[in-house]
């Protein structure tokens, strides 16, 4: 299944689509207003840009340095190469507790190693402790989303489902309402967590500290309240120093949401007397993407979702529509490097408008590697072969004057002269799904320039002054 | 100055009134611009669809074709775009870097070549302005919604600066509207909410008259205000300049 049936199912309900693209708009207005006034919003995008194409030209020695840093804080520190050991890891190091019961903070890392049926298929307890990700933990859905994981659920959705699981009044859709049962719900599973599982925003070479940016507080509760704080990453969330922090604080939030800055931005650094902290870095396909040129940029990506909340298509399609862990324009240029021909219609489900680049904070030029994997997938053949072989006709035909000349010809008289049913009919004209196809003019514009008395060669043109 | 007028395929066969309009509106600027006939197209359906090693021929022959111009002109920023950014995969010769800094979109030739950015006439009409995202993000001819509010360009300059227009203030004033060339037949659906929803925010702010400078969107809009019988006209920015300008 590709992109574009996944997205006409979102489409049939055509109210929802109106719905979801409108909130995901008002999203990106809150991120225009906030971006509007920082003027130097530019110059930070620059240098977040540059920091972070800096540290992947040596993200091996930061690497290093950061491990270094953080055992000296008495934090234990873990590597693993892909999904399966990064779920090892975290299964060994619960066990070693002797502990059932996990809270876990927001972490698209462990979203994507699909640690949480790993956990409970052996045994233990996962409990999502951010709001959005505790829904749809409730509907068994995968997050649609990078910051707002449940923004494809209407408020009447969350009520259903509080109602299913938390006992709600039936019909409850008051977010306050449907909040405070949400936190009684979760106080009880705070006060029981043995280990809490974070993500990681940033990770800083120079103090081996991590950084984790909520506006829940959620992931501070959990790892207070736990013996043993599991915080996950990614290789590509470091930075070099702590003073580099601040240029990716004032980017993140204002990205993300049009705030000045997520409510928590949480240091952990060590562990608290008698705790226990571990830190597992994650490769799972990166040095792969870093070992590709023209996609490397992809791994500057600081997690915003500015780029979803832009994306005309996204905003149309819904995230669930890419069936990939992260969605969207970056979640385009990043699933063909996990499994290219699982993924190969992502790249195409752009009109390349260019916007995601513009409002992406670390300047990833993402339509242009759109296009640029759309040429990886023709050269693998991971594209459709009628059309492979359209485009190969197409490319001889256009490369000669003549033969282009008479298609054209024909392609207008035959639209003029049969049938709007034939020519409009929905089953193998695309196009005419919703549109009608332009009227065909009598002549075309070399029919009629050839009829003009041809232009002296050269002449001087009268320029302005 | 030798100019040549680019006119892509689709506009050839289907619009050849915008290319008229493009000719006969140089003209009036004092701009003879030639047509060279073996012109084909650009190229670019093929490389969006991931197919670019088979556009190379045609890569080539725009080339050959055009090189022997100062400038060459389109009515449409979208083929221009590829022309200055893809055609990096040819061997740099002299003759490719030329046409690639040669190639330029009609409005921006008007206005950054010709130095014009206020035109004599009047369109006594309510015009909504649709910005091409290559036009606009690509070539930079407009201001962007994602760096700065203030709603600027070379085509609204032109345009404000006609009596009696009123230009219209959009909710979204540079939302893409689902072209996407290849797009708007292998993501049909998605292609075809976009414009609809595009369209939606003219009609629902007063445009009379839907214009842009490249008409590769606007044969897309058309067919959806066609399709859905809205009372809006669609003319490409060449129509209304050449019919105002004596
Ligand atoms: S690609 Fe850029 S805009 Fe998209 S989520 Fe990553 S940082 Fe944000």
């Amino acid at each position: 299944m590709n992109h574009a049936i996944r997205a006409d199912k979102f489409l049939l309900d055509a109210d929802r689509t109106t719905w979801h693209d409108e909130t995901l708009w008002f999203v990106r207005e809150k991120r225009d207003k906030a971006v509007y006034g920082v003027p130097e919003f530019q110059e930070l995008r620059e240098l977040a840009s540059q920091i972070k194409n800096h540290t992947l030209s040596r993200l091996d020695l930061y690497l290093q340095e950061f491990e270094a840093a953080a055992q000296a804080n008495g934090v234990h520190v873990h590597w693993a190469a892909d999904a399966a050991e990064h779920n090892a890891i975290i299964l060994d190091i619960i066990r070693q507790q002797g502990a059932t019961r996990v809270v876990k903070s927001k972490s698209m890392l462990t979203e994507e190693c699909h640690l949480n049926p790993y956990l409970i298929q052996h045994g233990i307890e996962v409990v999502d402790t951010d709001l959005g990700e505790r829904i749809i933990q409730f509907r068994d859905e995968a997050p649609s989303h990078i910051v707002l994981p449940a923004i494809h659920l209407k408020k009447e959705d969350v009520g259903d489902t509080f109602h299913t699981h938390l006992g709600t009044t039936k019909g409850e859709s008051d977010p306050q309402r449907l909040t405070e049962a949400a936190r009684q719900h979760l106080r009880a599973k705070f006060l029981a967590g043995q280990v809490a599982i974070s993500g990681v925003n940033f990770a800083i070479a120079e103090t081996g500290g991590v950084v984790v940016c909520t506006n829940e507080g959620n992931a501070d509760l959990g790892v207070n309240l736990a013996q043993v704080h599991i915080a996950a990453m990614g290789i590509e969330k470091i930075i070099p120093r702590l003073t580099d922090l601040g240029v990716f604080t004032r980017l993140l939030a204002r990205s993300a949401t049009g705030q000045p800055v997520t409510t928590y931005t949480s240091h952990f650094t060590k562990p608290a007397p008698g705790k226990e902290m571990h830190i597992v870095i994650v490769d799972n396909g990166r040095t792969q993407q870093l070992g590709r040129p023209d996609f490397r940029a992809s791994l500057k990506c600081i997690r915003c979702g500015a780029c979803m909340n832009t994306c005309p298509v996204y905003r149309r399609s819904g995230g669930h529509s890419y069936d990939f862990t992260v969605p969207g324009p970056i979640g385009a240029i990043l699933s063909p490097n996990i499994d290219m021909k699982k993924h190969a219609s992502l790249p195409f489900a752009s009109t390349l408008c260019g916007s995601c680049t513009d409002v992406c904070p670390v300047k990833i030029d993402i339509h242009t590697q759109l296009y640029k994997w759309r040429q990886v997938l023709g050269e693998a053949n991971e594209i459709p072969a009628s059309k492979k072989w359209g485009m190969k006709f197409m490319g001889r035909v256009l490369a000669s004057t003549r033969v282009y000349g008479l298609g054209g010809q024909f392609a207008r008289r035959a639209l003029r002269l049969l049938p709007h049913g034939l020519t409009h009919a929905t089953s193998f004209n695309a196009w005419a799904v919703a549109r009608e196809l332009p009227a065909p003019p009598k002549q075309s514009f070399r029919e009629w320039y050839a009829k003009q008395p041809q232009p002296a060669p050269q002449p001087q043109p009268k320029l302005p002054a | 100055m030798k100019v040549a007028l680019f006119v892509p395929c689709y506009i050839d066969q289907f619009y050849p009134q915008v290319g008229i309009a493009t000719l006969q509106l140089l003209e009036k600027l004092g701009v003879t611009a030639h047509f060279p006939a073996q012109q084909t197209c650009c190229g670019q359906p093929l490389a969006n669809s991931g197919c670019e090693r088979d556009a190379l021929p045609i890569y080539q022959h725009f080339v050959q074709t055009f090189q022997d111009y100062d400038y060459v002109v389109a009515p449409s920023g979208s083929c221009v775009y590829h022309v200055r950014k893809h055609f990096d995969k040819l061997d740099q010769t002299a003759a490719v870097q030329h046409v690639r800094g040669a190639a330029y979109d009609l409005i921006d030739f008007i206005s950054t070549v010709l130095k014009v950015d206020t035109l004599p006439g009047a369109f006594p009409h309510k015009v909504g302005l649709h910005l091409s995202c290559h036009g606009q993000r690509g070539l930079h001819q407009a201001n962007e919604s994602e760096m700065t509010p203030v709603r600027d360009g070379q085509l609204r300059r032109l345009l404000a600066s006609l009596d009696g227009i009123e230009l219209t203030h959009l909710n979204r004033n540079d939302e893409c509207c689902g072209f996407g060339g290849t797009f708007c037949v292998s993501e049909a659906g998605i292609s075809a909410r976009m414009g609809q929803d595009r369209v939606a925010d003219h009609v629902l702010n007063g445009t009379q008259v839907l214009t842009g400078s490249d008409m590769s969107c606007l044969m897309h809009l058309e067919g959806i205000v066609r399709r859905a019988k809205m009372p809006i006209r669609v003319m490409h920015a060449a129509e209304i300049l050449n019919g105002v300008v004596a």
